[in-house]
């Protein structure tokens, strides 16, 4: 994974509450098989119109905003399906971080094993990023995952919390699937006492 | 195992939770271990490609189960998959079987069905199970006093390589639901009226236990739909103690344990139920005769009202952005506030889902098409959740009661509840849907999905409107 340490990036306000993650990357696009590529078909409903045309008022579309690497957001972000696809999608468009008052669960799980770091903020921090991104051209963000800070060199500052595990992890980019397989000896102890059932080892002999 | 002694009162979650933990490192999340995972074929390629990536094995192949179900289409199973892309998914999921040696249900198995509504039919799953599946509707298992929650791809790569996640331990939620559900309001809107109430990010970072007498009297099929739509209110999981009930219910099924195993497991399910003083981060109380059959206005399942209500005015919304996102919500749905939930026509219905796909929901909405013909001006599809429940179906007959009303008959899969195959709305078609998401353009780009429970959905498609279940006159 990649690792996340400190990002300095422009800011797109993406002024909207409950972005769900079909939003996000809309069903169409979850049929292929590879990782990689997902990021032209990012909000592609909000980007793109039914004949494909660039919808150029969406916000992502303003020229203002197009080196964007951080995007701000309103409560409850990345709430519905449990889709990959959708953090896979946001990485490979460019962004590195996202700000919002509050996350999906699974959402948030998924940004963490892909080095998108999901920053929670207050409802007033949240609502001040977005008034200045849009009144600030080329307004810029330096997020610290060492100190857990957001400022903007323009006065704003804020913390945030983040569990010391996850940080760790990010900050190391450290496979974490390597980490569970150290604790191989406990796991075999456990399946051990807990063996497979019996009648599921007939459901290859069906 | 499963006794308390001298411990602190635990609740539900609590049992299964410590049941599970393989290894506490001091700093780092609990390590749980995973008893069944189910794999579907559009979250899955990308994890089996880590394990070969890695030189990595499958841990425990018949702790793993796979069915094709997202994107496959519900027309008769002989013809070809015309999506060359969804063919080649599936193709990957079936060589990936394979390859690892995973149990499959595929395309052609008369047990093949909807990953959630499979397990439990086959008795895979049970109570006091932690279950996993890349799918956030996994939380229809909780039903059964499992653990069951929705991971992502990369997580789903760390079940398959480890058969443990790392967990942090999420909070818990009780929502206590006295009374008594009157004639008409089902499970669907117990769980909708739940939504409504505590918002789509209500029981975010939370596990909830549903508890209560209107809870104890759902069956099994109903419990699956309220604990199905958990993920709705932001709960990754939603659990319901197993009781006699459960055990009738799972008792004899094809994979459940049988003769001392099954007493065995029994006695040890009926140690699951939270114990006496057991406390919750929170506690919701819902007064079950309160709930109307409701019907969703918006972009979002907490955007309901009772099917005999309006919707709401902008100005009732005391939040700045919840009434902007209302704003934006009716825009796109193609409705004004104030409107009669009563006076809005349909153009499609849709009877299917995870949520809503099981011979109960299937009953439920034949017995009110039976005698009936679906309006004129109205597409109605009936997809049932599994191919063994389109066959028990069929055996009752209920296939001839929905094709004589002018239904479309199906075969199994999630179908238009998420589009991916062949079954979508055009734009602007707007649909009433027994499915679990109405958000922007989740049945097609463009189509307006109201959710309602199968009677609604039934009642619509032959009144031409939504019409209150409660007043229906049955045939």
């Amino acid at each position: 994974m990649r690792p996340f340490r400190k990002h300095a990036g422009n800011v797109v306000p993406l002024d909207k509450v409950n972005v769900d993650t079909d939003q996000i990357i809309p069903k169409q696009f979850l049929k292929r098989i590879e990782r990689t590529g997902f990021g032209e078909f990012l909000f592609y409903d909000w980007r793109f119109a039914g004949d494909g045309k660039r919808i150029t008022d969406f916000v992502l579309h303003h020229p203002r905003y197009a080196k964007s690497s951080i995007l701000v957001a309103g409560k409850n972000f990345g709430c519905g399906s449990s889709r990959e696809h959708a953090v896979w999608a946001l990485a490979d468009f460019g962004f590195r971080v996202v700000i919002a008052s509050s996350f999906a669960d699974i959402f948030a799980n998924n940004s963490l094993k892909n080095g998108l770091l999901t920053v929670r903020l207050s409802e007033e921090q949240v609502a001040e990023i977005t008034r200045r991104s849009k009144e600030i051209e080329n307004y810029q963000l330096t997020v610290d995952l060492e100190t857990l800070r957001v400022e903007d060199g323009r006065g704003f500052t804020a913390t945030f919390a983040m569990d010391e595990f996850s940080r760790h992890c990010l900050l190391h980019g450290l496979d974490d699937i390597g980490l569970t397989l150290q604790h191989e000896a406990e796991i075999a102890a456990y399946e051990a006492k807990h063996p497979v059932r019996v009648e599921m080892k007939s459901i290859l002999a069906r | 195992m499963g006794e308390t002694g001298n411990m602190p009162p635990r609740t539900l979650f609590e049992k299964v939770w410590d049941a599970h933990v393989v290894a506490a490192p001091e700093g780092q999340s609990a390590l749980l271990y995973i008893d069944l995972h189910l794999v579907h074929e559009v979250t899955s390629p990308q994890a089996f490609d880590g394990l070969r990536a890695n030189g990595r094995r499958l841990r425990q192949p018949l702790r793993t189960v796979a069915t094709v179900d997202h994107n496959i289409p519900t027309t008769p199973r002989g013809l070809p998959i015309t999506d060359p892309i969804a063919a080649k998914q599936i193709e990957a999921l079936q060589k990936n079987c394979r390859e690892f040696g995973v149990p499959f249900f595929d395309m052609d198995s008369p047990e093949q069905g909807i990953v959630h509504i499979i397990g439990p039919e086959l008795g895979i799953t049970l109570p006091g199970m932690t279950i996993v599946c890349g799918d956030s509707h996994t939380s229809t298992h909780g039903a059964f006093g499992s653990l069951a929650f929705g991971i992502g791809t990369s997580e789903v790569e760390h079940v398959l390589a480890t058969q443990c996640l790392p967990q942090k331990k999420p909070k818990t939620m009780q929502i206590h639901v006295r009374g008594k559900l009157a004639e008409g309001v089902s499970a669907k809107d117990l769980a909708l009226g739940i939504i409504g109430r505590i918002g789509t990010d209500g029981a975010t970072g939370h596990v909830i236990e549903y508890a209560g007498d209107a809870v104890r009297a759902l069956s099994v099929e109903g419990r699956m739909t309220l604990c199905n739509m958990s993920i709705e209110a932001g709960a990754r999981a939603g659990l319901i103690a197993p009781d006699d009930t459960t055990f009738a219910y799972v008792g004899g099924r094809r994979f459940a344990p049988k003769g001392k195993d099954w007493a065995d497991a029994v006695a040890y399910w009926r140690t699951l139920a939270s114990d006496p003083g057991a406390q919750f981060d929170r506690v919701i109380e819902i007064d079950a005769a309160a709930l109307a059959p409701f019907v969703t206005w918006g972009t979002n399942p907490g955007m309901v009202v009772a099917v005999n209500a309006r919707i709401p005015e902008l100005k009732s919304f005391a939040q700045e952005a919840d009434r902007r996102a209302a704003e934006q919500a009716l825009a796109y749905m193609g409705l004004d506030p104030g409107t009669p939930i009563e006076t809005i026509a349909v153009d499609r219905v849709f009877i299917g889902s995870c949520t809503n796909s099981r011979i109960e929901d299937l009953r439920a909405a034949a017995r009110v098409a039976k005698g009936q013909h679906v309006n004129p001006k109205v597409r109605a599809m009936v997809v049932p959740g599994s191919q063994a429940i389109k066959h028990a179906a069929e055996k009752e007959g209920l296939h001839r009661i929905f094709l004589d009303a002018g239904f479309e008959w199906r075969e199994s899969g999630c179908s238009m509840c998420l589009g991916m195959n062949p079954d979508i709305l055009q734009p602007g078609e707007r649909c009433a849907s027994t499915s679990n998401r109405n958000f922007e353009g989740r049945q097609g780009r463009g189509g307006r999905t109201h959710l309602v429970s199968p009677m609604m959905a039934a009642a619509a498609a032959i009144a031409g409107h939504f019409t209150d279940i409660r007043k229906w006159r049955f045939q």
